[in-house]
């Protein structure tokens, strides 16, 4: 996914000096722009019987997310979502990314969503590809834990 | 010749590195760390931008106000390796030019004259560890020279000994080593280290078997500095009469080494770790009371027959200059290191849930490894590109792994996750170290108001009652 040619390039121009790394810490434009700009931190009401709320991860592994998705109960539309994620850069690109994704959808529309999707749009290596499947559980749980609140309410 | 030489003297210590030193302005940790907060814009991100006129003319705004301006990172990265030291380099020149004789042609004053010079490192080298020249071994670097004691000593006596004992936390080159003699048909003893990183001695003395041939324990640790108690090991090894090799890649130079006073039969050291030339290194082989090691590189005899292969002249002068120097300017460079990793330390630990991980004692100020609780390594050292770190997670390697140092510790994976080191070395300078600790707190900072563990601790939740799914 890093071309080659790229490398050199920023190897040899004085501009990219300060990014002389070795090829296994670039990545890609889009994570980058994820990860420094990242949208809709933070978090919902999780006492909300709308709210459902998805924590996938797991400390030990190095990566958390928590997905927070706020329901228009007669719609089923996804009015609201917020993240957030402990965890290496592509991590937080691919939460990032799929909170974009999710915005606006139905949840049966949302939980539709394959990690294939996310580590396409962030050009992920094979090494990082768990963090696209992280998200894509991350949905699914929040949806999980939106329906049950549904049931039992 | 007298060019070179005119150029090459020019460049002191003063005049090379204040031309290296970055600008650094009290904003520039505020621009940074916006770049990387949610206020980030196109320009903040010099680094991967497409190779079209609108965005490189983008990325020529982006140069212009980089708090860095154009220059390179900041170095703590002593222990990967460290700068050479341009007196050292102002040695190494005269081999590429004049004295290009094979040191071991002894027809001709050509190789007399590199013979010479070789044999003036391997003094300056032996100096610095209190060994005689005669027991310096030159070898491509501490790899090789770990490779030959681990290897080459058991081997030698294998006929009556069959075990080897080792700790966890070694560098690699010794575990994989080890692992080789246990293919080999050896037994393999590995230490378990304390909290604080440091063996058990009376461990390593219930360890030793009639049939032990080597016992190999590092002085000063890569990853987390910690100092083991070489003297007492040493004395523990000559009572058993066990050979006793040190892995001193890391110790060397930095702290006192004498290998009567500590009984070090065989040690290994590397020229790279001294501010002298990488591809160089040299193992210390006793002579009285003599150790045999079978040698992995056979040929033409040279080294005692420990070694052949025609020696590198230009590498190994750079190496004994670098030893010269570091041998003399010790007591300087250690004051130099202890302070700013003082301020250093006391910088990053005044963060709250942070910990220094390893012996706070028995250690070499100038590796400091801190655990940022609930921050994950990789993505810190993502938002620090204006400074050259290293995780002390090897997460960025394929197996994703955390330290298998930190886990030795008996560290919790998310602290090991979560560490990073700083090598602090003779050419640091205290702008750096404020730079750094401004930026370190900064970005921490950032990172975990996006991290979920962070919310849910200072919601006063307790993250080992969570069932966590993994994944």
């Amino acid at each position: 996914m890093f071309s080659s040619a790229r490398y050199v390039r920023q190897s040899l121009t004085p501009l990219f000096k300060q990014s002389v790394v070795p090829t296994k810490r670039f990545y890609h434009p889009k994570v980058i722009d994820h990860y420094q700009n990242p949208r809709n931190v933070g978090s919902l009401d999780k006492t909300l019987v709308n709210v459902g709320t998805g924590l996938v991860g797991a400390p030990a592994c190095g990566d958390v997310m928590r997905l927070q998705i706020q329901v228009d109960d007669s719609t089923g539309i996804i009015q609201d979502v917020k993240f957030k994620t402990f965890g290496c850069g592509s991590a937080i690109a691919s939460s990032s990314y799929v909170t974009e994704l999710v915005r606006g959808k139905t949840i049966d529309e949302a939980i539709k969503i394959k990690n294939a999707e996310i580590a396409k749009e962030l050009s992920l290596p094979p090494v990082k590809l768990h963090c696209s499947m992280l998200a894509e559980d991350a949905v699914k749980a929040a949806i999980k834990d939106y329906k049950s609140k549904q049931m039992a309410a | 010749m007298q060019s070179i030489k005119a150029f090459t003297s020019i460049t002191s210590r003063g005049v090379l590195f204040q031309t290296q030193r970055r600008f650094i302005q009290t904003s520039t940790v505020v621009k940074a760390a916006t770049a990387t907060a949610a206020t980030a814009t196109a320009d903040d991100l010099p680094l991967d931008i497409p190779s079209t006129s609108a965005a490189a003319a983008a990325t020529n705004e982006a140069f212009k106000t980089n708090p860095l301006n154009g220059t390179r990172p900041i170095y703590l990265d002593m222990q990967a390796t460290t700068p050479t030291d341009p007196r050292v380099l102002d040695k190494m020149l005269q081999f590429y030019t004049g004295l290009y004789g094979n040191p071991h042609s002894n027809t001709h004053s050509y190789g007399w004259e590199t013979d010479k010079e070789i044999e003036k490192a391997r003094k300056n080298i032996a100096d610095l560890i209190g060994a005689d020249p005669k027991e310096i071994i030159f070898t491509s670097g501490a790899t090789e020279s770990n490779n030959m004691a681990i290897k080459g000593v058991p081997r030698f006596y294998s006929k009556t000994k069959k075990h080897i004992i080792t700790v966890k936390t070694e560098h690699k080159c010794i575990l994989d080593s080890a692992r080789h003699m246990q293919d080999e048909g050896f037994e393999v003893t590995y230490l378990k280290v304390g909290e604080d990183g440091l063996i058990d001695l009376n461990e390593l003395e219930a360890a030793i078997r009639p049939d032990t041939a080597l016992v190999s324990v590092m002085a000063v640790n890569n990853e987390i500095g910690v100092i083991q108690p070489v003297a007492e090991i040493g004395k523990i090894c000559k009572r058993h009469k066990v050979f006793f090799h040190s892995d001193c890649a890391q110790a060397v130079g930095k702290i006192p080494i004498n290998v009567n006073e500590m009984n070090i039969d065989l040690l290994s050291i590397s020229s790279h770790k001294i501010y002298g030339p990488k591809g160089v290194g040299a193992i210390y082989v006793r002579r009285r009371p003599r150790v045999r090691l079978d040698p992995i590189i056979t040929g033409g005899g040279q080294e005692r027959g420990l070694r052949s292969g025609t020696l590198a002249p230009s590498l190994i002068s750079g190496f004994g200059e670098a030893a010269r120097i570091i041998n003399e300017d010790m007591e300087y460079d250690q004051q130099h290191i202890k302070r700013l990793s003082k301020k250093l330390t006391d910088g990053l630990l005044a963060l709250e849930h942070t910990q220094l991980n390893g012996s706070a004692t028995a250690r070499y100020p100038g590796c400091v490894n801190v655990s940022f609780a609930y921050v994950e390594g990789e993505s810190l050292l993502m938002a620090l590109k204006d400074i050259a770190l290293s995780s002390g997670s090897a997460c960025t390697s394929a197996s994703l792994e955390p330290s298998y140092v930190l886990h030795a510790l008996g560290a919790d994976d998310a602290l090991a996750h979560s560490s990073i080191r700083f090598g602090v070395g003779r050419f640091t300078t205290e702008e750096e170290i404020d730079y750094v600790i401004k930026a370190i707190t900064e970005r921490v900072e950032f990172l975990r108001e996006l991290s979920p563990l962070w919310e849910m601790v200072k919601e006063g939740i307790d993250l080992n009652t969570i069932e966590w799914s993994g994944h």
